[in-house]
């Protein structure tokens, strides 16, 4: 046996033993033989927000001939298996990670390790606690996404506004910080004083009828709505966390027999969402764009290991905003949207 | 001196025993307090302690948060908002009732919407046969607990911590995480939103889905008081091997227990259709628990053969009678959820003030 299939044998061998590690771990790993390699990490591979966010990485990535490998947890909230992946990377000796966290305090000491091995680390959708823990930080700003429908609403009602009776679905008691940029994004677009705008619920403003919870699915969307809608009828105006959200709380309203008149806003821009915009049922969405953050981020990883050059954070923002649009058949003046058609060409999942 | 005359007379050793207490032995008798009065009551008729507690919250939710609350409207809507998990919970007394658990129920209700949903709207297969299929998959879920809580002897929380996963597993890979719209349910196949349907009598509104809960625990009381299969389904759960040495075949029962437990949910994703209008592959993600806090506030003990099976069905409207009450009093969520933890604590607690009672 010469030198060289010696060196092919085992290489063999070494990537037959990764695959197989891979594989017990549960994680995916394709074998790194390029110069700069990258890895994304996201919460779950079953979620379609991040199965696009993964396609739009691994375009870039090709495009850009860069090594890209791809982890995820098991479920929304699997922690460990991010800090293994984290791990990993530094040990593949790649030059940047984009990570989307599932615990965004606890994943701070394994993004330290990983930066101080000379990786950049980018924070993709979600920002770590403190945000600056990572690098930089893309995402969409759920603020402006809340506050786009907010002003939609306040717009489409006119004079009108004054007398809405508001209910606000939101996602969990324990309010994730995207459940109050949405939440209190919204309020504020409308023209509602949010009092503390790090908290949802504090406010006095006798339009609000009441929040309630979903979950972000039909199931909680749809109680949460027949509970506010038990409080007051004549709720016009539901602001959702997200479409599915508003789809439980359309079931309510048409259950109640109250679907006229009655304006559903929400946040996410998925496709069956946009679809939901098209028919009607929600008079407007906010859509985001997880494929741009992926792609973005696998720029700024190619940038960063050429040049050294560290990404910028979007003027007066701690973070890099990858944009978000309302999506709207109903347009009104002096707030800036795409129709239904356009947001389906441009939706995820 | 006949043999009977010198039994009659005491002989002088005797006299010793005069004055002494001439009573035969026997219980000693005390006063009934009504504490014990009522504690032997409760423990006549179980399914006492969680209707009374459900009239009592029922008329302390009229008093604090108001007319809104005792509206035929509003308790027509905590029917339907209870309907999945009651369906559920039916599902879950079955396993309980023999000693078992089923941490799998939620998890192969949302899966088998997802089969009914896929196949009807999104392959174009006959609605009803999509549910039938439905119904097959539902049942191979539970035997499949069955099996392995029989032939390979596992405890049956591991098992179905396992095919809970499992199920969960299958439905988000089935589905792409992606719900399928009630629009387009609509437009293929109207039928699987059948129970979202409702009547209206007076103010109140009843979905089919709530009137399909009452009738599947209907069926189960008929089933489980007054057919063969159901007395052998306490006997088991009560004594294992006592059931067995009196001519049960047991694990034959169990497997059937677990199969039937797996039809029903397989329902119960039918009637989740209808409520939630949509078929939500995130939805229900707490199901199980929430089912078996339905069912210990039912007053069905986790340890087996014991317990009415109606209990869980006032159980699980118990919850949901708290949570609108609290609702439409204004509390936060977060102390909705810290007062139906209590009251699962206090439940099992009574359950087992009952159990010491005495004679």
């Amino acid at each position: 046996m010469n030198k060289h299939s010696l060196l092919k044998t085992t290489a063999l061998k070494t990537a037959a033993l990764a695959i197989a590690g891979a594989g017990f771990l549960g994680l995916v790993q394709p074998a790194s033989a390029q110069d700069v390699g990258a890895c994304l990490i996201t919460k779950t591979d079953i979620n379609p927000f991040f199965v696009k966010m993964r396609e739009g990485a691994t375009a870039k990535a090709e495009e850009l001939g860069i090594s890209l490998s791809t982890y995820a947890g098991k479920v929304d909230g699997d922690h460990e298996t991010q800090v293994q992946a984290i791990e990993t990377c530094i040990v593949s000796g790649a030059k940047g990670i984009l990570l989307t966290a599932s615990d965004t305090k606890a994943i701070v000491p394994a993004v330290k390790k990983a930066r101080d091995a000379g990786l950049l680390v980018i924070a993709l959708d979600t920002p770590l606690e403190p945000i600056d823990a990572a690098d930089a930080t893309f995402a969409t700003d759920n603020f402006k996404a809340g506050e786009l429908v907010g002003q939609w609403a306040a717009k489409t009602l006119g004079d009108e506004a004054a007398n809405a009776k508001i209910a606000l679905l939101d996602l969990s008691p324990s309010q994730p910080s995207v459940d109050v940029l949405r939440d209190q994004g919204f309020l504020t677009g409308f023209g509602i004083d949010t009092k503390d705008p790090n908290m949802i619920g504090d406010e006095d403003d006798a339009r609000i009828v009441g929040n309630d919870v979903t979950s972000g699915n039909e199931e909680g969307g749809r109680e949460a709505m027949e509970n506010l809608l038990q409080r007051d009828p004549d709720i016009n105006v539901v602001y959702t966390i997200n479409e599915p959200a508003a789809a439980g709380a359309y079931e309510a309203l048409s259950s109640f027999g109250k679907t006229e008149g009655v304006l559903i806003v929400s946040v996410d821009g998925g496709c069956p969402g946009v679809q939901n915009v098209k028919e009607g049922i929600i008079g407007a969405t906010s859509q985001q764009y997880p494929l741009l953050m992926a792609s973005l981020g696998v720029e700024a990883i190619a940038k960063y290991a050429e040049t050294g050059e560290l990404p910028e954070p979007s003027p007066g923002l701690d973070f890099f905003n990858t944009g978000v649009t309302l999506v709207t058949d109903q347009p009104v003046e002096g707030v800036e949207s795409i129709s239904s058609d356009e947001g389906l060409e441009r939706c995820w999942g | 001196m006949s043999d009977a005359d010198a039994a009659r007379r005491k002989q002088d050793f005797e006299n010793g025993l005069n004055g002494s207490d001439a009573q035969v032995a026997s219980f000693e008798g005390h006063e009934k307090t009504f504490v014990d009065r009522l504690q032997h009551f409760l423990h006549a008729n179980p399914t006492m302690v969680p209707i009374i507690v459900l009239l009592l919250s029922v008329a302390a939710f009229g008093v604090i948060a108001g007319g809104n609350f005792f509206s035929a409207f509003n308790l027509s809507l905590i029917m339907q908002q209870v309907s999945i998990i009651g369906i559920l919970a039916a599902a879950q007394s079955l396993v309980i009732l023999t000693a078992g658990i089923d941490l799998s129920v939620g998890a192969s209700m949302v899966l088998v919407s997802v089969i009914m949903g896929n196949l009807a709207v999104n392959m174009g297969v006959p609605t009803p046969l999509a549910i039938g299929i439905g119904f097959i998959c539902g049942t191979l879920a539970g035997m499949l607990n069955g099996f392995f809580v029989t032939r390979v002897k596992l405890p049956p929380f591991i098992v179905t911590l396992g095919t809970w996963n499992i199920f969960f597993a299958l439905n988000l890979w089935l589905s792409g995480a992606q719900s399928i719209r009630s629009q387009d349910i609509d437009a293929t196949a109207p039928l699987l939103k059948f129970f979202g349907e409702s009547v209206r009598i007076g103010g109140a509104q009843f979905t089919f889905g709530s009137i399909l809960m009452v009738l599947i625990f209907a069926v189960l009381w008929y089933v489980l008081n007054r057919t063969a299969w159901g007395r052998h389904v306490y006997a088991v759960g009560d004594d294992k091997e006592a059931a067995e040495l009196s001519g049960i075949r047991t694990d034959r029962t169990l497997v059937q227990v677990y199969a039937a437990a797996g039809l029903v949910c397989a329902i119960g994703a039918w009637a989740a259709i209808g409520r939630v209008g949509s078929v939500s592959p995130q939805s229900f993600q707490e199901a199980n628990l929430q089912s078996i806090t339905a069912v210990v506030i039912g007053g069905i003990s986790l340890f087996g053969g014991r317990g009415s099976i109606i209990g869980p069905l006032v159980g699980a409207l118990i919850v949901g009678v708290f949570n609108s009450g609290l609702r439409l009093a204004g509390v936060d969520v977060l102390w909705q959820v810290f007062a139906i933890g209590w009251l699962t604590i206090i439940a099992v607690a009574m359950d087992q003030w009952i159990r010491k009672v005495s004679a």
